[in-house]
């Protein structure tokens, strides 16, 4: 018979005067996969923090096997059988995968007993569930899918019945991302329970038992996942009807815009991480880079827009050449016509703790227009950041807002509104819609592809196939620093999932 | 996960917070006035009597406050291009090598009024070239501003030594520092304006250069949040990452800034000499420069804060000396200790308060927190 391994009746928590969960009732069943989806800030983290004892919910009642149980510090819900593995680990880098294992539960001073017996137990919960893992290898030496099974093992050592993984396929191939289905399916068969936090309905679909969505803090619906299908799992979580797939037309390529030969770039500590890459974008196509995060497509976009230098290589922008080795510098680049939408919009694309209006001139405050002599202009930086406001409806519509305050979708669309409002040849994009929101996604798929139909040059590097596959015109695959393969929009997902995890084109053809 | 605090409106924020720091350093305060057997009330009234009761006191108030204002605007100008320019004692002291030769040059032919701007420039030069040097290292050697700046306040100490004995003593004196200077290098009293207030003053060093340093404060008020520099300053201060996309280049925004920030610093050095004791001594900038931290940490790294924290750190020096008159009990070091206990609340400890301040206005006005959506705590 089915019984409820966590109930929780009536859950609130407020910050401030933000109501991250209210009322929320959720049962999930002994021996399932749970999915819990909805949008960023929906209230999924906050929830399952509630759970693990980062926070105290405001009201309402935990039940963990039926009793209701006291849940005030995560080591509560480790007693308790209740194991997390984060989004972003949790690990020692320079420490075995052992020694990682047994931290925070050494028993004694000189761990040789702790140790021996964390040796033990690893080779048991390795046979059982199928993660092998080398207990001395050193952490940063392993794969990032290999990172993670460290995680849940440290979650299984403690004992945990219960394991909540939060974004876990983020970071993974697919191939990887199936191996860890794999073992949730081996957890879940030996009695475990599993929740898994995901905004990729397709996993949802793929693995879970039942499904709860959450929306503005609110559980807004449960349904077993048999029962369901995406469309209506995505029109819970936004509230209205959405486009998954968005609508184009064929794109029609002009001349070459960026002509990038033989690029070699490295990292700080002297690693080649692009590899003699070459590749044409034309007028009016979007061309898209896949790969698994870190096998050079930042560098390579670094390098493009002129952030990082590149050792050697050459690029045209519309047939003049860029000295990208050296005098280039991002704001000539600019000049030039070629606009920028870093991947990382916290750090590189924006400054948080600016207003936004400030942030809507950034690296464009050379421009005439936003300058009386050496001083600011506020009044046309401001109005001008109205404009965009209104245009990419960016909200809450304050330009004097604080940038931090705005949600990830939004602070997208600034960047966004101030690289495409500058009208530039070439778009150089580096995940367009990571931390983003279903609707906004849309939204930004929306405006990439009127920029190609005007005819510009858009260069898109993203870890989602699924944004690479709906988006791009071309498709150019990353492994190890090199373009492995280029395939037209039509390509499976399991070809380029091949040769995204660097199996040969020979074999791919297999 | 994002921290749960709510925003503060700006009143709170840049009013309440100071004034509950500061209150409890003063409570604090009280108890170690206690611990040596003095009356914690009795203390407190004296010094702020002290340091606001007679045209005298706030002459005095306002004196040091001049210095620690420009300091504090220094440390505030790299701070903001996210610098730590602990060198302002260097610059200080260093810029008071420029001052004495303008100064011991022009003092006999030319009225105040020319001697003054040129004094200006040459203080600014040589604070801005103490810390050209430092600004160059970390621009383009990476040497970590903080060591090198340290540093160079012992050089510029040697220095000054070396001058003080050497080139710039009368020939025939026995002590450490330059001649009197002649009237032509006489900075004005502002004792007057006090005056007009009805106050009487029988001496005190108020001068013109506190009239300067308030001009200073609105210049880098407008520096910082109103021209293209100030934008690229800040951009740099708070991510170097989109600074670089930005195209704005480093090693000119970290050596600019850097400048500034020592021009300011040296330009504290014209109020203890032409403004006070008409020669450039050993020693004479005496810890301002260390002060000004502090000045620019409580005043927010905002020229408004920084005048108000300058004039109450202004405030701890006049009614301190008045408190150790007062109280043989409480001797120099006490006072010394309570400025301590000032900077350790207002400086370090800044945010101790706020969670709770955050969570207070929360539950009584959820709306004065001005949150329209959950924002950030997704996954």
């Amino acid at each position: 018979m089915a019984q409820a391994a966590i109930e929780l009746i009536g859950i609130n928590k407020s910050f401030g005067a933000v109501r991250a969960n209210r009322d929320i009732n959720l049962e999930i069943v002994r021996g399932t996969i749970h999915g819990i989806v909805g949008e960023n800030g929906a209230g999924k983290s906050t929830l399952m923090s509630i759970l693990y004892g980062f926070y105290q919910a405001d009201s309402g009642e935990i039940r963990v096997g039926g009793k209701p149980a006291s849940i005030k510090t995560p080591n509560d819900a480790i007693a308790l059988g209740i194991g997390m593995v984060h989004q972003h680990f949790m690990l020692v880098d320079n420490f075995t995968v052992l020694e990682n294992v047994i931290l925070g539960a050494e028993s004694d001073a000189l761990l040789t007993k702790s140790i021996a017996k964390a040796r033990s137990e690893l080779e048991r919960l390795e046979r059982e569930y199928g993660l092998e893992v080398d207990p001395d290898a050193i952490i940063e030496e392993l794969p990032v899918g290999l990172q993670q099974r460290v995680e849940i093992l440290k979650a299984l050592y403690r004992g945990a019945e219960i394991l909540i993984l939060d974004e876990p396929t983020g970071v993974l191939t697919p191939a990887e991302a199936d191996h860890l289905f794999r073992i949730l399916k081996q957890l879940k068969e030996q009695g475990k329970t599993v929740v898994l936090i995901t905004h990729k309905l397709r996993e949802i679909m793929a693995i879970t038992d039942t499904v709860s969505v959450m929306r503005q803090g609110t559980m807004v619906a449960t349904r077993e996942t048999r029962k369901t299908t995406v469309e209506e799992l995505a029109e819970l979580m936004v509230g209205r009807r959405v486009l998954l797939r968005v609508e184009k037309g064929e794109a029609e390529a002009g001349g070459v815009k960026l002509a990038v030969k033989n690029l070699t770039v490295k990292d700080s500590r002297g690693v080649t991480m692009v590899d003699d890459i070459s590749f044409d974008i034309r007028a009016g196509e979007i061309v898209g880079i896949a790969g698994v995060a870190g096998n050079g497509q930042s560098e390579l976009l670094e390098a493009i827009s002129g952030i990082r230098r590149a050792v050697s290589g050459s690029v045209m922008l519309d047939g003049k050449p860029i000295d990208l080795t050296g005098a280039a510098d991002p704001g000539e680049l600019r000049d030039r016509g070629l606009a920028h939408v870093p991947e990382d919009r916290h750090h590189v694309g924006l400054v948080l703790a600016f207003e936004e209006n400030e942030n809507s001139i950034l690296g464009y405050h050379d421009d005439p227009r936003y300058l009386k002599g050496p001083f600011l202009d506020i009044d046309a930086i401001r109005n001008d950041a109205r404009d965009k406001i209104t245009k990419y409806d960016i909200r809450p519509a304050d330009c004097r807002l604080k940038t931090a305050n705005f949600s990830g979708g939004n602070q997208q669309k600034i960047v966004l509104a101030r690289e495409m409002e500058q009208d530039p040849g070439v778009l150089i994009v580096g995940q367009p819609t990571r931390g983003v929101d279903v609707g906004a996604i849309e939204f930004i798929h929306k405006r990439l592809i009127a920029m190609r139909d005007q005819g510009k040059a858009v260069l898109v590097v993203s870890v989602e196939l699924d944004e690479i596959r709906s988006l791009s015109d071309r498709i150019l695959v990353m492994f190890a620093g090199r373009i492995v393969g280029e395939r037209g929009p039509e390509a499976t997902e399991g070809e380029l999932g091949l040769l995204m995890a660097g199996v040969e084109q020979r074999e791919a053809a297999e | 996960m994002s921290t749960p605090y709510a925003k503060l409106p700006a009143w709170a924020d840049y009013g309440l917070i100071p004034v509950i720091n500061l209150a409890v350093a003063f409570v604090v305060a009280g108890f170690v006035v206690m611990l040596v057997g003095e009356n914690p009330f009795r203390a407190a009234v004296i010094l702020v009597e002290g340091a606001f009761g007679k045209g005298q006191g706030i002459a005095f108030t306002l004196f040091y406050a001049t210095t620690f204002i420009f300091s504090g605007l220094s440390v505030a100008v790299a701070a903001h291009c996210g610098l730590f320019n602990i060198g302002g004692e260097g610059q200080g002291y260093i810029a008071g090598l420029g001052i004495g030769i303008v100064c011991l040059a022009f003092d006999s032919v030319l009225p105040w009024w020319l001697t003054f701007p040129i004094a200006i420039i040459a203080a600014a030069a040589m604070g801005a070239l103490w810390a050209l040097i430092p600004a160059y290292l970390q621009a383009k050697r990476g040497s970590h501003i903080v060591i090198t700046t340290i540093m160079f306040n012992f050089i510029a100490a040697s220095v000054m030594v070396y001058a003080l004995v050497g080139f710039l003593k009368p020939p025939s004196s026995m002590a450490p520092q330059t001649r009197t200077f002649l009237d032509g290098a006489q900075l004005p009293k502002l004792n007057w304006v006090i005056e007009l207030f009805g106050a009487k003053i029988r001496s005190a060093p108020l001068n013109i250069s506190f009239l300067l340093a308030l001009v200073m404060a609105f210049l880098v008020w407008l520096l910082i949040w109103r021209t293209r520099l100030g934008y690229e300053m800040r951009t740099y201060g708070h991510s170097p990452k989109a600074a670089r996309y930005a195209g704005i280049s480093e090693t000119r925004i970290i050596i600019i800034a850097m400048m500034i920030s020592g021009a300011l610093a040296g330009m504290m050095a014209l109020n203890p000499t032409m403004g006070d004791q008409h020669n450039v001594a050993l020693d004479f900038v005496s810890g301002a420069g260390f002060v000004g931290i502090a000045v620019a940490l409580m005043g927010r790294l905002h020229p408004v804060g920084i005048v108000l924290a300058a004039i109450l750190f202004g405030m701890l020096y006049q009614g301190g000396a008045e408190l150790a008159f007062e109280m043989p009990a409480i001797s120099r070091d006490m006072i010394v200790i309570i400025q301590g206990l000032v900077i350790l609340f207002a400086g370090a400890l800044e945010h101790m308060f706020r969670p709770y301040v955050q969570a207070l206005f929360a539950s009584i006005s959820p709306r004065s927190v001005g949150i329209e959506a959950a924002k950030g705590k997704g996954a």
